[in-house]
């Protein structure tokens, strides 16, 4: 492939992907409120467009044109850098992970991803570990106690759920063996006597993917772990001081967070872009990535369900169940897969 | 094309980094942190000169220094908590009982 | 100017800046974001050299989780700035000519001993398969050894910060 072929195949790749990706989460969160308002038995949203389907815009339009305020007595440099660190490192993560195989477009085989590492689950453990510094700095410039309570609560979590989270991704690693999402989903083609697909999940990873599917609920700081913004006893946590589009900055980091992990469930997990393949060729190079997208949708929706279905958690129940249950629970699954793939 | 001396010069200039804040500053998280800065320019040249001597095995002591890293922050940050109970400072120069 | 030069000052430039930031800044939470941002450039160095799988893991273990300890400590214990103290007069008179004795030595080695035999880019991919079969071979009882530690200083850890009176009460 030419050079110049490349720069704009992935040009456009980002474009498409940064627009769709934005736009995910501005649903996601109209999904949350129409999926929990019709737990606790309302409407949700209904004013604005069928179903509410415009709220989304007309929430964005009001975190646009609402006053900015900078509280007198924060820490001013670190408190304008928090949410764009939390935002950038939410948006960066999205960038190798690959939402279907290669179209040829005019003789050129174009991956559908935007860059192809071959360690991409290491890069997305790195980013996602980073962006734990956007809430931590939130937290400690805003000069509340609130707020402060909330930082050090996030940074003490993601660090204990990080361990949990990486152990229970050795098991998929060791029975595919590589780093590369591309070939940890072609690793799960195929079908178990003929019609049980072979997903990780049903290869033995059962447990494994409890374990990620509970750090992952910590890490996004999700019910029933969102102890950095508890509102019933920290106000809004970390991000008590902001407003408008700084608030709005942490909003979308928060979904665009559960939207990767949600990738990462299906990449690792749920066979990627597998399912059902068939009709006229268009339809073939396209639904692959319809049936990622609608495992993603699935983990978003059990994500919800979640929300309006648990209580909270207290922080030393919080700790105690990482470290005592989840940590020995994810090393015991480890070495049984092993022993598992060397016999 | 980078020589090799590029890489050793930046280790260099970290490791001296390190050691000149560990010497000049007096808060004692600085100059713990001044310690870490000293480990990640020697890594470097683990690095470069695993690169320079095609010998992976550069690359593999840098994750001995990593664990040793890991486990002197934990054990340090530890001493700094219990420090900061009984004394109420940071500051090194105040933390000085056993002096003449 | 190769696009690897040009690579490396962009890093190298980050690294310096960061170090010297480090060094310059009185509150120590600055300190610490500048030492975040020289690791993170130091990955880049090391992708530069073709060691993929250590820079990955600088990333996520140096950066994302040594140094989300240090922000936690100086939070939790709500560090100050630093207070101006007088440095002692010995360390300034022997101090400073002994360090620029120091530097020009090392740089005079660097330059004399290995001359500037250029090292390409990506000269040894650092694929995690090699490198776990040295760490899992090679040096299995190095690797053995450090595992013992991280035990050693875990306990150690939980011992020191642990409060004194859950101690006391232990030992009755």
């Amino acid at each position: 492939m030419p050079v110049h072929v490349f720069i704009i195949a992935s040009l456009i790749k980002s474009v498409i992907v940064l627009l769709v990706l934005l736009t995910g989460v501005a649903y996601s969160v109209w999904l949350e409120r129409k999926v929990v308002g019709h737990i606790q038995n309302r409407w949700g949203p209904t004013r604005v467009g069928p179903f509410g389907l415009l709220q989304p815009l007309a929430d964005g339009l009001k975190f646009i044109f609402k006053e900015d305020l900078t509280p007198p007595h924060v820490y001013r440099p670190l408190f304008l850098a928090a949410p764009m660190i939390a935002l950038i490192f939410a948006l960066t993560s999205i960038s190798v992970i690959p939402f279907g195989n290669s179209i040829t477009v005019s003789g050129y085989s174009i991956p559908l991803q935007i860059t192809d590492v071959n360690i991409g689950l290491l890069m997305i453990l790195g980013i996602t570990s980073m962006g734990v510094y956007g809430v931590a700095l939130a937290g400690w410039s805003s000069n509340n106690k609130y707020s402060l309570l909330g930082g050090l609560r996030a940074s003490a979590q993601m660090v204990s759920y990080e361990i949990a989270l990486g152990l229970s991704l050795v098991g998929v690693l060791i029975q595919s063996g590589s780093f590369s999402l591309r070939t940890i989903v072609d690793a799960q083609g195929g079908h178990f006597w003929g019609f049980i697909p072979r997903w990780n999940i049903f290869h033995g990873q059962l447990i494994g993917f409890f374990i990620y599917l509970m750090a992952a609920f910590a890490e996004t700081n999700r019910v029933p772990f969102d102890l950095p913004e508890a509102e019933s006893e920290l106000v809004a946590g970390y991000h008590t001081e902001y407003s408008a589009m700084k608030f709005a900055a942490f909003f979308m980091a928060e979904y665009a967070n559960m939207i990767t992990v949600g990738c990462l469930a299906t990449l690792l997990f749920f066979g990627g872009w597998h399912g059902p393949i068939g009709g006229p060729p268009w339809v073939q190079a396209l639904l692959p990535v319809f049936w990622f997208v609608v495992k993603v949708v699935c983990f978003i929706f059990l994500y919800i369900w979640v929300r309006g279905t648990l209580p909270r958690l207290r922080y030393d129940q919080l700790m105690s169940f990482g470290w005592k249950f989840l940590l020995p629970l994810a090393i015991v699954n480890l070495i049984a897969t092993a022993i598992a793939v060397v016999w | 094309m980078v020589p090799l001396s590029y890489y050793l010069f930046l280790s260099g200039f970290l490791f001296t980094c390190g050691v000149v804040g560990f010497l000049i500053k007096r808060n004692i998280i600085t100059i713990f942190m001044s310690i870490e800065l000293m480990l990640n320019g020697v890594n470097l040249s683990f690095v470069a000169f695993a690169a320079h001597w095609r010998a992976l095995a550069g690359q593999v002591f840098v994750f001995f220094v990593m664990v040793v890293a890991a486990a002197e922050a934990a054990v340090g940050l530890a001493i700094i908590i219990a420090v900061f109970r009984t004394r109420e400072t940071l500051n090194v120069d105040q933390v000085n009982l056993l002096k003449l | 100017m190769s696009l690897h030069l040009i690579l490396f000052l962009v890093f190298g430039a980050i690294c310096v800046a960061g170090a010297v930031n480090l060094l310059v800044q009185r509150h120590p939470i600055n300190s610490a974001l500048s030492l975040i941002a020289v690791m993170a450039a130091l990955a880049g160095e090391y992708l530069l050299l073709g060691a993929e799988f250590v820079a990955a893991i600088q990333v996520i273990v140096y950066a994302g989780a040594i140094m989300v300890l240090f922000v936690f400590v100086i939070m939790l214990l709500n560090a100050g700035e630093e207070e101006e103290t007088k440095g002692s007069r010995v360390a300034s008179l022997f101090g400073v000519p002994g360090m620029l004795t120091g530097a020009v030595l090392m740089a005079w080695v660097v330059l004399r001993r290995s001359g500037t035999e250029p090292v390409s880019i990506g000269a040894l991919p650092g694929h995690p398969t090699e490198i776990a079969h040295l760490l899992f071979h090679d040096f299995l009882l190095p690797f053995e050894v450090t595992s013992v530690l991280i035990l050693i200083a875990i306990m150690g850890a939980v011992v020191l910060a642990s409060k004194p009176e859950a101690t006391e009460r232990k030992a009755d």
